[in-house]
């Protein structure tokens, strides 16, 4: 894991006693809201419906044992006993006081954790696979560079005020899990016929109110060009990208309008006016250092199966159901990557309790090399686990509630906070995946389904990836009552697609019914072997449509 | 987000956020901010709503509440109550978590 150096140490530091400065002086009157308002923001502090909601990056979604506690301690002294892990890999408290928060931050820093680049028209925390460094076949862990490139972006002068918000993944695999294509930049990291590293670009991806797939920049970025590449990209959107409009300020409009060609055009010739000699590039000491961070944990040769793992699968079936559905290999003989699911049959999907946490940092601690990862579905993952550890692992999960054996089924729903929590919110999000988890609660059920990823929003904003849903799912507010709109065929992995709406919206009483259809009429129409996303793909939305609006 | 009041709406109230914690807060009809919907003043008609609000401007709340606005309430019986589903759940608490605000005080109380 990397660790601060001086300087991230004082940087984070200042950051937290100019903050207590600026609180104190907007609860003495000194500030106005208008004044204090972008500084709050800069600081991760929303205000929501109920409270001020404080917004926690986990850089790369990585977290240490001790930086899990922490999130539990946090949870416990200045929140409700809870915390929430979104969609961008941060988790948010819901109900933090203003005049706590300085300290709750000068507690957070402690553990080298902080709320900067959470919010603001900023390059926001960088995400990455939760599989990196554990998953066979990858490239590079892709934490390398995601550390370089936040290093880079914190506080960078030039991109502090951006034209909007600015969000940048990456993944060292072919099996894309970070939904690179719908941000603002994507990056994979390649290998060429050389053996050299380098980097494929993707620009202009997003969802919200115009959900648009990134487009291919560059092939291959020499790994030595990475940074000057990436400031290119960045110095062509905050000169043309538009100011006028918050809704067509993100680069993806850009990318949009001015077209792929022009906009390979315009990067190739920013960069090229970067002059080779002045090119910003990392010191081999520094990338080493960097790197040494992400070296493999100190794994033991063992053998690729276990024995105490297969008894145990043989005498107890939930154990079994669980390896099946939420253990993944590992690139390493004897080890596994055990998928802890946020997801409980009619829970909140992305919470987690004080307790729970700290029973995940206590496992993480004693059986995954004290290591923790949040994905962008809302769940954790310790990445390496001991196959003949398994059994243990998972009965203190179960323990603790944290077993549900259903990784990318149907109750493995994304859904953003919604009405229950969310200024913006035009209607829940959170009641419908409960309710649809509990109406396909039967696990033989689920399996029998398959694959099935459904993404609900409480508005168009898309915080819970609606446009990417194989299912998606849109609240939308006809006055003042909650209405909900069905996106189907939506997809954020290597062959992402954005969801076609099926047509007019259903009522909170009949969206879970409607649900039940699509999925009744996928397995009506599936043929061997086909998930949702292939028979979607095949016969189209039409069957569905017909079925939906008999 | 969702509308505060349709065009029509004939009853409405001024609801902020607190300073100090965010709570949900009412205007009352001596220009206090109450943590209860039923503590609300309600305005009738139009022009009472405006007045309504502007009674929630002046600067010295600036240290008191964030952001007040106009939301309709809709009559019902000897009571009023929110109209919207946004601002019933602002009254109540979020309704996945009925242990959490108001709603947990008001069960507290009784
Ligand atoms: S999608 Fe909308 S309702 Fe959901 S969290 Fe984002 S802004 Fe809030």
């Amino acid at each position: 894991m990397y660790r601060y150096d001086e300087f991230d140490h004082q940087l984070v530091g200042e950051r937290v006693t100019q903050f207590r400065g600026q609180v104190e002086r907007r609860v003495s009157g000194e500030l106005s809201e208008d004044a204090f308002k972008p500084l709050r923001l800069m600081n991760g502090v929303y205000l929501q419906l109920h409270a001020y909601m404080l917004r926690v990056a986990i850089p790369y979604g990585t977290l240490s044992s001790k930086q899990l506690r922490m999130q539990a301690h946090i949870a416990r002294k200045y929140d409700r006993g809870y915390g929430h892990f979104t969609t961008r890999q941060n988790i948010q408290f819901n109900w933090p006081a203003l005049d706590k928060i300085p300290d709750l931050l000068e507690e957070l820093a402690t553990v080298e954790m902080h709320a900067i680049q959470t919010s603001g028209n900023c390059i926001r925390n960088v995400t990455a696979d939760q599989y990196a460094g554990a998953i066979d076949n990858e490239v590079e862990d892709p934490r390398i560079i995601s550390e370089i490139i936040r290093q880079w972006s914190t506080f960078h002068p030039e991109f502090t005020y951006l034209p909007r918000k600015f969000k940048i993944a990456v993944t060292g695999h072919d099996n894309d899990r970070a939904a690179i294509k719908l941000h603002d930049i994507g990056i994979v990291i390649k290998q060429n016929e050389l053996g050299d590293i380098g980097y494929e670009i993707h620009v202009g991806g997003g969802q919200g109110r115009t959900p648009f797939i990134a487009k291919k920049m560059a092939d291959f970025v020499p790994k030595a060009q990475l940074l000057a590449y990436l400031e290119a990209v960045m110095r062509v959107y905050n000169r043309l990208g538009r100011r006028d409009n918050s809704y067509k300020a993100r680069i993806k409009i850009m990318v949009h309008e001015t077209g792929e060609e022009e906009m390979r055009r315009l990067i190739e010739a920013e960069f090229a006016k970067i002059d080779a000699s002045q090119m910003l590039s990392v010191p081999q000491a520094e990338a080493d250092r960097i790197s040494a961070y992400f070296a493999n944990p100190a794994f033991a040769a063992l053998p690729a199966t276990s024995a105490a793992m297969e008894t145990a699968q043989k005498q107890d079936a939930d154990f079994a159901r669980w390896v099946r559905a939420n253990i993944v290999p590992h690139k390493q003989d004897g080890y596994a990557i055990v998928n802890i699911s946020l997801k409980p049959i009619g829970g909140v999907p992305g919470d987690a309790t004080d307790v729970q946490m700290e029973a995940v940092a206590d496992l993480a601690e004693r059986y995954s090399f004290d290591e923790i990862r949040v994905t962008h579905e809302q769940n954790l993952v310790l990445p390496h686990v001991r196959l003949d550890d398994l059994k243990t692992v998972y009965d203190e999960l179960q323990a603790h509630e944290l077993a549900t054996a259903n990784l990318g089924l149907i109750s493995d729903t994304i859904a953003c906070p919604g009405l229950d929590y969310c200024n913006l919110a035009n209607a829940r999000s959170i009641p419908l995946a409960q309710e649809i988890s509990e109406r396909f609660a039967d696990l033989d059920r689920q399996y029998d389904i398959g694959e099935l990823k459904i993404k609900i929003s409480g508005c168009i904003n898309a915080c819970g990836h609606h446009h990417v849903g194989h299912i998606g799912i849109l609240g939308v507010d006809k006055k003042g009552t909650e209405f909900y709109q069905i996106s189907l065929g939506g997809s954020a992995d290597e062959n992402a697609s954005i969801g076609t709406i099926t047509g007019r919206a259903f009522t909170e009483e009949t969206i879970v019914d409607a649900i039940e259809t699509v999925v009744t009429t996928y397995k009506d129409m599936r043929q061997d072997g086909e998930r949702f996303i292939d028979t979607y793909r095949r016969v189209g939305l039409d069957p569905f449509k017909e079925r939906l609006y008999a | 987000m969702a509308q505060h009041s349709s065009k029509g709406a004939r009853f409405q109230a001024v609801t902020a956020n607190r300073l100090s914690d965010g709570e949900v807060v009412y205007l009352t009809a001596d220009n206090q901010w109450a943590e209860t919907f039923p503590a609300a003043d309600i305005a009738d008609g139009a022009a009472a709503g405006e007045a309504l609000l502007a009674r929630a401007l002046p600067a010295d709340f600036e240290l008191h509440v964030l952001e007040p606005y106009l939301f309709e309430v809709l009559q019902d019986g000897a009571h009023f109550k929110p109209a919207s589903v946004r601002e019933i759940i602002r009254a109540a608490g979020p309704t996945v978590r009925l242990d959490l605000g108001k709603q947990a005080d008001a069960k507290q109380e009784s």
